[in-house]
């Protein structure tokens, strides 16, 4: 190893005060600074733009601190009974379970339209599209306006609880799909099967986990959905019920109740959801 | 006084399993040293309780008259910065430059806010280039370290090594993951800092061919214990066949 | 697969479509739900929509005040997001196993992360509405707390993620904790946590809507006062512009991504 007396002036980068630079100034390390400068600029702003109206800080944090300790420390019924809170409870998972499986149902046909795999590339296109334009529109609107023509009620709420679960799982299993083996498909169609002898003989077995897995991540999310579609849309359950203990009663022990309630069913779905996940997807693939 | 000296040096996983039986060795300053043996013999183990990355069970390790063991957070980042170190998969940051994958180096001389911040002297950048001129990667200085070649990576790994100003560096299979081109390469570089800039050098390595070719002195580890321990020279078909059980044939040809 | 394996196998499936043909029936039956009805009203509702949810000349004119409530969400969402970040940066150093001081912080890290997220945003904004009242405060807060919890689980996997080796690397020189997490696990890391608060940023939106129409504020207010008045007009505009907003920043943070990650 020869020593070096000079450097190579040309290899060294300097900034303008005249100091070494270290860092390679790609656009990515570029993009990441600015991304963080614009949400910080934004976030300093944005307390600009509040609505403060009737706002007491100091007050508004300990009673808080003092509504919460009540809701924990002393949840307890008093405008329904224990039968009547299971009751409530099983309406709100009802509602998750039926926007659910419905989605699963519909977005498992729209995502072979949409799988590029399995497609024609205007027809995946245009799914995608429309799939991006329904998860736009938050769900409690699509409930609001579904309610109008259906009137409140379950109806209501499960359709519009539909239009989310299927946009999420169409997004979720034309993936799946696209990353079956081409192979398998390749055989099949050389052998002459049709595109239907595909999808159940090719594409359903060695995705059929990964459906199921997907599905039930949504249903963890379309539980708190319901919760707050019982909450905001009237669409009845727990949700309500909740609504009602804090916005018409002010009774902070049965929203202690309530929240107990939704945080360990919450937690429940949750800790299924965790192995699910670890058992059927490499690390890459996670909740959306 | 040598440099290191080893003591009855013992180390067991979970309480049960003994990976270090009661090693003894001194290196004196400016060696060459390689520790040989079979995967699962305890070399990671004995190099990583030299600079205490992992906790000593049992027995001392001096290094330059001062007990690792004993020592407190402040002190053993003092010892760390005199103990350079070099991995088996190069151990560098792979989203961060090369040049500041070398500044890395330097951590053990700074204060938090000014490691944090990036603080590094002139003195010490230039310092950066000098030594990537001389490991012959210096129009690679701006790049992405996972951009580069495993050979050019390690040349890195070297340069952090050395921009700490060592007195003792580790290698931990320094060539375990490299080509036989990239690996010439690299044990020349190691060899001649030993011989250029009297620094010691310990480079675990599992192929006898290299240790003997490099190394002047040889430590044979089997099962965790020394079982052979003198010049290179010295070390023979029936010492070797010793430290590698029946496997042997395999593994020197490998 | 042998023939008996095969004959197993469907057995199972059989099983499976039993018994959530049940689960959906029970769920029907508890939410007194009536399929065919929800089928006949699908037309009706859609013709409803594409009939009264016109923008209209008329409802152009109270643009400049949604816009301006649209604003306010907007950046609600935005700074709950990144304030929860940064908080749920803390979190997730102490909580990911391979950066975590002590094993007391990392519980009580996952602890508060796993308590804010499995409580719903709804349930966090009715709390706070009883003491804070009527405004963006509110709806900011519960957007916080809810994204706390949400955040710090992503950055928690991006932490455990990250390449364990150039933290033995730096620990070996003699680098300080907080060198390793600064120059080791947080540049490897920063990208992908990025990513997810783009995401969360999006998601906050839709979530500020639905809190907007429980407390009174943003968007969601003006939305919950002309569904009231049965102005639909309005309603059909308030929507337009929430899905344009949210469409322009899931392209740009789309746009972000590709680079980045």
């Amino acid at each position: 190893m020869e020593m070096v007396k000079e450097l190579d002036p040309a290899l060294i980068k300097r900034k303008r005060n005249g100091q070494i630079n270290i860092k390679s100034g790609n656009k990515m390390d570029a993009v990441v600074k600015w991304t963080i400068w614009v949400l910080t600029a934004l976030t300093i702003l944005a307390f600009f733009f509040f609505d403060y109206t009737g706002l007491q800080l100091e007050r508004a944090f300990t009673d808080t601190l003092h509504n919460i300790r009540v809701m924990f420390l002393e949840p307890g019924l008093s405008h329904f009974s224990w039968g009547e809170a299971f009751y409530q409870v099983g309406v709100t998972l009802g509602l998750g379970v039926l926007a659910t499986i419905f989605g699963a149902i519909i977005a498992f046909f729209l995502a072979l339209m949409a799988a590029e795999n399995l497609s024609k590339p205007w027809l995946s296109n245009t799914v995608r599209v429309v799939v991006a334009f329904i998860r736009a529109v938050p769900t409690v609107l699509w409930v609001l306006i579904f309610a109008i023509a259906a009137g409140l009620g379950s109806e209501a709420a499960v359709l519009g609880m539909l239009f989310h679960s299927v946009a999420y799982l169409v997004k979720a299993f034309s993936e799946s799909f696209e990353e079956v083996n081409p192979g398998i498909i390749e055989a099949l169609r050389a052998t002459g099967s049709s595109w239907w002898h595909i999808v159940i003989n090719g594409v359903l077995p060695s995705t059929f986990t990964y459906l199921l897995s997907w599905t039930f991540l949504r249903f963890e999310i379309n539980f708190s959905v319901a919760v707050a579609m019982g909450a905001a849309a009237g669409a009845g359950g727990i949700g309500f019920e909740l609504f009602m203990a804090s916005g018409f009663y002010f009774d902070l022990r049965e929203v202690g109740f309530i929240t107990y309630a939704i945080l360990i069913i919450a937690i429940i779905l949750e800790v299924i959801s965790t192995r699910l996940k670890e058992r059927y997807f490499p690390s890459s693939v996670k909740t959306r | 006084m040598s440099l290191l000296k080893v003591e009855g040096l013992s180390k067991f996983y979970d309480g049960e399993t003994k990976v270090l039986k009661d090693v003894n060795f001194e290196v004196q300053a400016g060696e060459f040293l390689s520790i040989i043996g079979p995967s699962g013999a305890g070399k990671s183990t004995l190099l990583r309780c030299i600079n205490r990355l992992v906790e000593i069970n049992e027995g001392k390790v001096m290094f330059n008259g001062l007990d690792v063991g004993a020592m407190k957070k402040k002190e053993l980042r003092k010892l760390r910065t005199n103990i350079g170190m070099i991995f088996q998969h190069y151990n560098l940051v792979p989203r961060l430059t090369v040049i500041e994958n070398i500044l890395h180096g330097r951590f053990g001389y700074k204060s938090t806010i000014q490691g944090v911040l990036g603080r590094f002297t002139e003195q010490e950048k230039e310092q950066a280039f000098y030594l990537l001129e001389k490991l012959g990667i210096s129009e690679h200085a701006y790049k992405r370290c996972d951009q580069l070649s495993g050979g050019q990576q390690q040349r890195v790994g070297i340069c952090r090594a050395l921009i700490q100003e060592p007195k003792l560096i580790l290698c931990d299979e320094p060539i375990a993951s490299l080509d036989p081109n990239s690996s010439k390469v690299i044990m020349d570089y190691l060899k001649s800092i030993s011989t250029e800039m009297g620094i010691t050098c310990i480079v675990n390595l599992h192929q006898v061919e290299v240790a003997k070719e490099y190394a002047s002195r040889i430590i044979g580890l089997k099962q965790g214990e020394i079982v052979f321990d003198g010049p290179s020279k010295l070390l023979y078909g029936e010492q070797i066949e010793n430290i590698y059980g029946i496997e042997s044939r395999e593994l020197i040809t490998v | 697969m042998d023939a008996k394996q095969m004959r197993k196998n469907k057995w199972q499936t059989t099983i499976f479509l039993i018994l959530i043909i049940m689960i959906t029936y029970l769920s029907s039956f508890i939410t007194k739900f009536n399929l065919i009805e929800s089928i006949a009203t699908i037309p009706a509702a859609f013709s409803w929509i594409f009939s009264n949810l016109l923008i209209t000349q008329e409802s152009l004119e109270k643009l400049p005040q949604i816009l301006e409530k649209l604003g306010e969400t907007i950046f609600m969402s935005i700074a709950a997001t990144t304030l929860a970040a940064i908080v749920s940066l803390f979190l997730a150093i102490m909580g990911s196993k391979t950066t975590k001081v002590n094993q007391t912080f990392s519980v009580i890290a996952r602890f508060i992360a796993s308590f804010s997220r499995n409580i719903p945003v709804v349930a966090w904004s009715l709390i706070l509405l009883i003491s804070f009242g009527q405004n963006s405060v509110t709806g900011f807060l519960a957007l916080f707390v809810a994204t706390v919890g949400f955040l710090t689980r992503a950055f928690i996997e991006s932490v455990d993620e990250a390449n364990q080796s150039s933290v033995e690397a730096l620990t070996a020189t003699g680098a300080t904790y907080f060198h390793m997490i600064s120059k080791a696990v947080i540049p490897q890391s920063l990208p992908q946590m990025l990513s997810w608060i783009l995401f969360m940023i999006e998601t906050n939106i839709r979530s500020a809507t639905l809190v907007g129409i429980l407390t009174g504020t943003g968007i969601g207010y003006m939305f919950d006062l002309y569904y009231k008045n049965m102005n639909y007009n309005l309603v059909a505009l308030i929507t337009f512009t929430i899905i344009i907003a949210v469409i322009a920043i899931e392209l740009v943070s789309n746009k972000i991504r590709r680079v980045i990650l």
